[in-house]
């Protein structure tokens, strides 16, 4: 049983099991008469989230309602997990514009790298997690839904203040 | 313990997915030992004298430990029925732990008994009656100690859950149970733990005594007498109860082989070992002339407990009362376990002088 086990000597605080159940018992009492709470009711109060965090994209729209994105492909570029999907349209005045962006959240790695590339400001990831959906497919965000999102953005790293203050 | 009776009740409303009437043996037996234990001081009604116990038996104390060893059956019953290896070894774990320490609680009983001359435990609670010096916890504080590291054993609460550790066992003996038969099981527990505490309070806590007052054993036993024992009886229990739970928040559980050893090699020897000192220490308190009712009696086995409490935690208790992850071997044990090894592998034995490790 204690072969290549390494046997050290403990002193008496260590291997005594009485006192360590005291000293436990202790600490427990002590925690149940601390009277701060430590835990939050979840889905009627949430923990503020931070302001660089970065959840499920959302994508900008101009006043007139249409998506900022002009369709560069530097997005889908810069990813490193491969979960933009984008085919480049270009309409009669020479604008170009996304005919399919597609982002796929389960693939996502959240990273943040599309909203630092983007020239136009228009694809962010933003600060919001609760994101259940009844299937796979429903993990697929097309542009309709990017756009449609009031969630507010993640404001990224800025060097100029690199703690966020 | 706020949650537990809506939790309870939503479990009314389940599927029940196995039927098998096994849990309510395990219930029913922390039912019945109520029975004897006495509630409240007697009341001198208008219709004559009456006991506050449902059924003050003079076998009192044997019948508790009669009934609350048929727990186990409901146990081991639920673990076997079941058809699941898990849930038989829970069930397995539990009878060995119960049958264990159900030895040294009984055996922690016997100080209890010698002081107070019976069994009934209507008797015991009157020898500890008064100031309450005469609780059995100051004078046999080492039988406490016992008693309520083997009530722990047998209510299966934490450390001793090995029959439901989800680590190993998923839920041990009531995996494969759901809905209200699950609730029972719970509900035996707690009613297990009730009982356990009542015994407690009883045996070594004066029962339904009101400390440093005369005024609950002084003679008009009116029924106001008998309430506000009954009061103190019960937040007695609510006490013990308090330290069945904090003890949960507190402990993580034992391995199966210091468990063992515990109620083995430690309790059931020194548990005799104490019905020696007490009846030592009784006889010669007595030749001395101090009977068990006065307050030096009281002192003198305080004295002597204190004694022994400081050896058990200072001396006994240093990595062999709970045996540490690595067992105690000395260096030739450890040769001869080594040898084995190389015998098998027909290499040269090594010697002692390898050093520990």
């Amino acid at each position: 049983m204690a072969i290549g086990v390494k046997v050290l000597e403990r002193p008496i605080e260590q291997t005594s099991y009485v006192r360590a159940t005291l000293k436990g018992m202790a600490l427990t009492l002590k925690h149940l008469l601390d009277t701060e709470k430590v835990t939050i009711q979840y889905p009627e109060q949430k923990w503020p989230l931070s302001p660089r965090w970065r959840g499920t994209h959302r994508m900008l729209t101009t006043e007139d309602g249409k998506a900022k994105c002009v369709a560069c492909g530097l997005c889908p570029t810069v990813c490193p997990a491969n979960c933009i999907k984008l085919v480049p349209g270009e309409d009669e005045l020479g604008n170009r514009y996304p005919l399919v962006f597609e982002i796929d959240e389960f693939r996502c790695i959240f990273c943040g790298y599309c909203q630092e590339v983007c020239p136009e400001e228009a694809i962010h990831v933003g600060r919001h997690y609760e994101n259940s959906e009844y299937s796979r497919d429903g993990f697929v965000y097309d542009l309709e839904r990017l756009t449609a999102q009031t969630h507010p953005v993640c404001e990224m790293w800025d060097p100029a203040d690199p703690k966020g203050e | 313990m706020c949650g537990m009776p809506s939790a309870g009740f939503r479990n009314f409303q389940r599927t029940a997915i196995v039927v098998v009437s096994a849990m309510k043996r395990t219930f029913i037996p922390a039912l019945l030992t109520w029975a004897v234990i006495p509630y409240g001081a007697t009341w001198d009604s208008p219709w004559g004298s009456i006991d506050m116990a449902l059924a003050p038996m003079p076998v009192g104390f044997l019948y508790i430990l009669a009934i609350s060893s048929l727990g186990v059956y409901g146990i081991v019953l639920a673990g076997w029925a079941s058809n699941n290896k898990y849930s038989l070894l829970g069930g397995l774990r539990s009878s060995a732990q119960m049958i264990s320490y159900e030895i040294s609680m009984g055996m922690s009983i016997i100080p209890v008994l010698l002081l107070a001359g019976n069994v009934s435990l209507n008797q015991i609670v009157e020898q500890q009656a008064g100031w309450g010096l005469h609780w059995n916890v100051i004078n046999c504080t080492v039988a406490f100690f016992f008693f309520m590291i083997s009530a722990f054993a047998e209510t299966n609460r934490l450390p001793f859950d090995l029959p439901e550790a989800e680590s190993e066992l998923i839920a041990g003996y009531h995996s494969e149970y759901s809905a209200m038969k699950f609730s029972m099981f719970f509900i035996a527990e707690y009613a297990n733990m009730m009982t356990a505490s009542a015994l407690m309070a009883t045996l070594f806590f004066g029962g339904w005594d009101i400390p440093f007052t005369m005024w609950d054993n002084a003679a008009p036993h009116t029924f106001l007498k008998t309430l506000v024992t009954f009061g103190f009886f019960w937040a007695k229990i609510l006490f013990f109860v308090f330290v069945f739970i904090w003890i949960r928040w507190t402990l993580p559980r034992f391995r199966y082989d210091q468990l063992m050893a515990l109620g083995w090699k430690f309790m059931l020897p020194t548990a005799l070992a104490y019905i020696v000192v007490i009846a030592t220490g009784t006889l010669v308190l007595q030749s001395l002339g101090i009977y068990p009712d006065s307050w030096k009696f009281s002192l003198a086995m305080l004295g002597v407990n204190i004694v022994l409490m400081t050896l058990i935690v200072g001396v006994i208790d240093r990595g062999r009362l709970i045996s540490p992850a690595y067992s105690r071997l000395d260096k030739r044990n450890l040769a001869k376990l080594r040898n084995v090894r190389y015998e098998r592998a027909r290499l040269e034995p090594v010697t002692t002088e390898g050093g520990a490790d």
